[in-house]
């Protein structure tokens, strides 16, 4: 199995050690030359290979979307199309800059991305948990106080791909509804920044949702 | 500086970093911008007379911090102390002009004898972008080309150097020229590899803000920065970690002051950001775990030690006064940091007797 990184920072290097540990192969691109971030992916994330944004698609089974998000647009479209896509992305300002388009768009944000990548099939994963809690707290399945990670995601088969691979990473898959949903990870909600277990995330999201 | 090229400096520097936080005083009264700067200053003294090596104040341009210009502030305490080296932690250079902070820094390093030191960073905040007048959305570039022209200007020669982000330099020579011929400089990394790379082109020294999360995870960014600089032929003499924390007589005595102030600060920013407020479960976790080195100082000498062996620093900075504390408070912080922390902290390395830096 073969895993795509779009973004070399510091969500996208913490995402490919956890799934180099589990034993994926994993390619990685950064926001140009693949050259450019070659001796950062060889010491941080020894085993991935640094190529660019279309080579990681092309030869991923899973898509993880780990750059800023004001930078989706940049996404090539094309080559992603029929691709079981992660969104691990959240509006940022400190990153992003401030932009109302981006930061307040009508949907959530995973809904924008799905609507810039229609022929994807876009879940939002891995997104409300900080890049240092993932690297922490990955742990083995039964692990007593292992942490959970939401999915949410219109096609429930792609669901259970992505729970799979989180599963793998380190924490208990939990799927919480449609894409639209998602918008109870983003930053402003109680689940943004989460590093809880699957009980209480649950009851968080059912907490939320009555509000 | 008896630094030899390639290899590590015996011996480990500490520091204290501030960024002004407003402290509380006698009555539990937040003090002014003016007086917390006042404190600072204070707290630096009681450093330098405690043979503390290194005080490194940090820009913010928002109203719970008070420190919005450090090297004004380094400034004051080059005039009351000796030895303490007086840096920056760090100087948001994507949102200054290069010129004139080699202009500040050269006239600190006359003022303090040669105790200059800059830690270059891109910032956690922010807030400098719109007041200044420069784009977010410019981070990147503005960082690269600015770092590129300063590491110009700190060969003290006339500079030829030209860019998108400010004007072109034509055989400008700038002063004051330092003694020593070279402000110390180094590039302060949150977690971005490509900075650290860009540490190593520039022969700078690395200082890694840890603050938060297992410090273990940046094994490998000491790695990368060794080999870069391998790469590059430069030394990658020093590498400093900083992380928070607060000290008292006893680990309870320690989080019952801590925890009210970094939860205030926590949440402060939080709100800005859109995580939920600190839960007591995740405080006490990052105490335990991550990267609060909070405690008595047997429990903080301990969790220092054992950071600087796992990374292999020879540079540890612990960031201060988080949050609206007791002024009386961080003083004796200082006091018990000077003379229990790290002398327990060196006998736990190994070191008996430090040479001087």
């Amino acid at each position: 199995m073969t895993i795509g990184i779009l973004g070399a920072g510091k969500l996208g290097t913490v995402l490919a050690q956890l799934a180099l540990r589990a034993g994926y192969t994993v390619y990685i691109a950064g926001s140009g030359d693949p050259a450019k971030i070659a001796m950062s992916i060889k010491y941080i994330t020894p085993g991935a290979t640094a190529v660019t944004a279309r080579e990681a698609i092309k030869r991923a089974d899973i898509v993880i979307l780990a750059l800023p998000l004001s930078k989706y647009r940049n996404i090539p479209t094309d080559v992603l199309s029929g691709k079981l896509v992660i969104d691990s992305m959240n509006y940022w300002w400190e990153v992003d800059g401030m932009d109302p388009a981006i930061a307040q768009p009508p949907s959530s944000s995973s809904e924008m991305v799905q609507n810039f990548l229609p022929d994807s099939r876009v879940v939002k994963a891995l997104s409300h948990m900080g890049y240092h809690h993932l690297i922490d707290e990955a742990k083995p399945k039964n692990t007593s106080g292992r942490k959970a990670i939401a999915i949410t995601g219109d096609n429930m088969e792609d669901n259970q791909k992505v729970a799979k691979f989180v599963d793998d990473l380190g924490f208990d898959p939990t799927i919480v509804g449609p894409l639209a949903l998602g918008k109870l990870l983003e930053p402003g909600y109680a689940l943004f920044g989460a590093n809880v277990d699957k009980e209480t995330l649950l009851a968080t999201i059912k907490k939320d949702r009555k509000s | 500086m008896p630094t030899k090229k390639n290899s590590i400096k015996s011996t480990v520097s500490f520091g204290l970093d501030s960024f002004g936080d407003l402290p509380v005083d006698e009555n539990g009264k937040l003090m002014t911008h003016a007086a917390a700067i006042r404190q600072v200053i204070d707290e630096a003294v009681l450093a330098d007379k405690l043979g503390i090596d290194a005080i490194a104040l940090g820009e913010h341009h928002r109203s719970d911090f008070a420190i919005s210009s450090p090297e004004t502030v380094l400034a004051g305490i080059a005039t009351r102390t000796k030895n303490i080296k007086l840096a920056s932690g760090v100087t948001v250079l994507s949102s200054d002009d290069p010129v004139r902070v080699f202009e500040r820094f050269a006239t600190l390093d006359a003022l303090s004898s040669g105790r200059a030191q800059v830690i270059l960073g891109r910032g956690s905040f922010t807030e400098s972008f719109p007041l200044f007048g420069y784009d977010l959305k410019d981070y990147d570039v503005l960082f690269e080309e600015k770092i590129e022209l300063f590491a110009e200007l700190l060969k003290e020669k006339p500079v030829t150097w030209s860019g998108t982000t400010r004007a072109a330099l034509d055989k400008a020579d700038v002063f004051p020229k330092t003694e020593s011929g070279k402000i110390e400089t180094f590039v302060g990394v949150g977690g971005s590899p490509q900075s650290v790379v860009r540490a190593a082109r520039y022969d700078f020294p690395l200082m890694l803000a840890i603050i938060g999360g297992s410090p273990d995870r940046f094994v490998p960014y000491v790695d990368l920065y060794k080999h870069a600089a391998a790469e590059f032929g430069t030394s990658a003499a020093t590498i400093g970690m900083h992380s928070p924390g607060f000290i008292a007589d006893t680990d309870a005595e320690a989080a019952k002051i801590a925890w009210p102030a970094h939860k205030t600060n926590f949440d402060r920013i939080g709100r800005t950001r859109g995580w939920p407020p600190m839960a007591r479960e995740h405080f006490d976790a990052e105490i335990a775990n991550g990267s609060l080195y909070i405690g008595s100082p047997e429990t903080v000498a301990q969790k220092i030690a054992a950071s600087i062996k796992t990374l292999g620093v020879n540079r540890f900075d612990l960031v201060y006064g988080g949050g609206p504390m007791p002024a009386s408070a961080r003083m004796h912080m200082i006091e018990l940091y000077g003379k229990k922390v790290i002398p327990r902290v060196r006998e736990l390395l190994g070191e008996t007797k430090r040479d001087k830096l």
